[in-house]
């Protein structure tokens, strides 16, 4: 608590991002709004306390090291993990009562797609239509629109037709990413879009965030180092031990300030707009002590 | 002989042949009750068991039918229609093992194991326990026993294949999604629980349904062979689901036209006759395989 709190003046961010209350109040609400976020797994306190506002039009990622917590931190930011502490609100709305599901579109970790049976990559695709979809409705030509688009978008229009099963991982991770774009959402959650796959389908992935990000989307996603997404990304949210580590602009160096035991000093001076901070320990956390 | 079928006026076995039994057998009232409880369970299983394969819990089926003999003896203890009590037990089953399921996977499968042989057990001892139930009738029910198809007994088993198929058009494109990715289908707003509860009362229905025709302890047979046939030959989900149930009703409808001739049991003959189309299907598949990979790397 007091880690994200110091965090967050020093970043800058406690001036222009207020509690989700007040957030609320103003203009249109956060996408995501957290408080106090606590999560309890097996007995595991995974988060402790953390507090994040997303606004709409954001490019964030989430870092951090292994077994931070930053994956259910997402996953609690939609209502898939129970908080045991605190509150989350999804658009407003606790995810308990959240109706408008095709504003999200998550992009689960996985290593591999589809479970024992064979689906076709249009069928995954399409899939991801379900939530603007109606029961006994028969799927509409804007359905077959915009899963022809965003099969498209990831390079596989012509892989369509064949069984996700005999695609590697990095087109598998891309027919995960084109069933969200089928959806058309207005915010993306994407779980370690990167990880384990190939530098082509890397890129690929950058351009498409590229035009989300230009059609004004909002996205957030999890990773252990952005690569080729670094540029995109605006903000970053740094978690360790459970808890927001920093929350600014991305630390120049992410692989290295992900790492435990980094002895962080500041090559620049104090400059709290801008600087990434030190979370080894507690005094260090403080303005000008680790400069 | 409850588990036996034979042509009620039968000629002797011959090498040639000869297709006058088979009229003899569509005339028969026996048969034609048999028959149309074959075609239906062949078109029943193996779309539910499709979603169950999915979601990787094959043995699903297997543990209802467990559970569901406890239903078919509680039926002979109390007078009621056995049927009907396995109807009953066997949703209370399912909804169980769902609940078990969701809770986490730790020491699930023990208690999920746990359930089944009390299901097993206790269909047992209250057969022994009623005055109409002896181990002939259990043994009809545990490896099925079409011939004894009553009117009544077709009007239920048209019932539930109604139902079954009906939430499986219904149902379908929800169930498909929660079938493959769960956390998904809730970030899709999709009513998880309702959904998995009613996949796992579909199957419940389908092995009550099955259960005259191949017996409890095959049930589950049905609902995954024809759909493990069927994925050798296809690359998506619908056309795996399309093509198990025709592999369904090749299986119930021919492996039952056999037992007419020659003297086995038709819930085994039915459940080989349906390995064999695996066997073949399976063959085949990676023939075709094999012949796609050398076409597109020359």
């Amino acid at each position: 608590m007091q880690l994200s709190f110091i965090s967050r003046v020093v970043s800058g961010q406690a001036d222009t991002a207020p509690p989700a209350g007040v957030a609320a109040a103003s203009l249109a609400p956060a996408v995501f709004a957290m408080t106090g976020g606590q999560v309890t797994l097996e007995g595991r306190q995974v988060l402790r306390g953390v507090d994040v506002t997303i606004r709409p039009g954001e490019v964030v990622a989430v870092l951090g090291p292994n077994g931070s917590g930053k994956s259910t931190l997402v996953r609690t930011l939609l209502g898939l993990v129970p908080l045991s502490g605190g509150r989350t609100e999804l658009y407003g709305t606790p995810p308990a009562r959240f109706r408008e599901w095709w504003r999200i579109g998550y992009v689960p970790q996985r290593l591999s797609v589809g479970g024992g049976v064979p689906s076709t990559v249009r069928e995954v695709v399409a899939s991801g239509r379900i939530a603007r979809q109606r029961r006994l409705r028969p799927s509409t030509a804007a359905d077959r629109d915009a899963v022809n688009r965003a099969l498209e978008a990831v390079g596989l229009t012509d892989r369509a037709g064949d069984s996700v099963h005999s695609l590697s991982g990095g087109q598998q991770q891309r027919v995960l990413i084109a069933r969200a774009l089928a959806g058309e959402p207005d915010t993306f959650v994407m779980d370690e879009p990167t990880a384990g796959v190939d530098a082509g389908s890397q890129r690929l992935l950058a351009d498409t965030l590229t035009t989300l990000v230009a059609e004004g989307r909002t996205v957030v996603l999890v990773a252990h180092e952005l690569g080729p997404l670094e540029a995109l990304v605006r903000r970053a949210v740094v978690i360790r031990d459970g808890l927001v580590a920093h929350d600014g602009p991305p630390p120049a160096a992410v692989g290295a300030h992900a790492l435990p035991g980094h002895d962080h000093v500041h090559p620049h001076g104090f400059t709290p707009e801008c600087g990434p901070l030190s979370w080894e320990s507690g005094p260090a956390g403080q303005p000008g002590a680790a400069s | 002989m409850p588990f036996r079928l034979r042509p009620a006026a039968g000629p002797t076995p011959s090498t040639r042949l000869d297709v006058t039994p088979v009229f003899d057998l569509l005339q028969s009232s026996i048969m034609q009750r048999a028959l149309i409880a074959a075609l239906l369970v062949g078109l029943c299983a193996p779309a539910v068991g499709t979603f169950i394969v999915q979601r990787r819990l094959a043995l699903l089926g297997d543990g209802i039918g467990h559970v569901a003999l406890t239903g078919v003896a509680l039926g002979f203890l109390t007078g009621t229609a056995p049927v009907l009590t396995a109807v009953v037990v066997a949703v209370l089953g399912a909804v169980a093992i769902e609940l078990v399921r969701e809770r986490g996977r730790t020491g699930g499968d023990v208690a999920l194991a746990l359930l089944f042989y009390g299901g097993i057990a206790g269909g047992v001892l209250l057969i022994g326990l009623s005055e109409t139930g002896s181990n002939a009738t259990l043994m009809s029910y545990l490896f099925g026993s079409i011939s004894s198809v009553t009117q009544e007994d077709l009007w239920v088993i048209g019932a539930l294949t109604v139902a079954v198929l009906g939430i499986v058009v219904v149902f379908g494109r929800e169930l498909f999604v929660l079938c493959q990715d769960e956390e998904v289908a809730k970030a899709s707003g999709l009513p998880v629980r309702f959904l998995s509860l009613l996949i796992a009362v579909t199957a419940a229905l389908t092995v009550v349904v099955a259960m005259r025709v191949v017996g409890l302890l095959l049930v589950s047979a049905l609902m995954v062979v024809p759909v493990a046939a069927g994925q050798q030959l296809t690359r998506g989900f619908r056309a795996t689901l399309l093509i198990a149930m025709v592999f369904g009703v090749v299986a119930t409808v021919g492996g039952l036209t056999y037992t007419a001739y020659v003297d086995v049991a038709p819930g085994a003959a039915i459940v080989l006759l349906a390995l064999a189309g695996f066997a073949v299907s399976l063959g085949v598949g990676t023939l075709v395989r094999r012949s796609r990979t050398r076409e597109s790397s020359p």
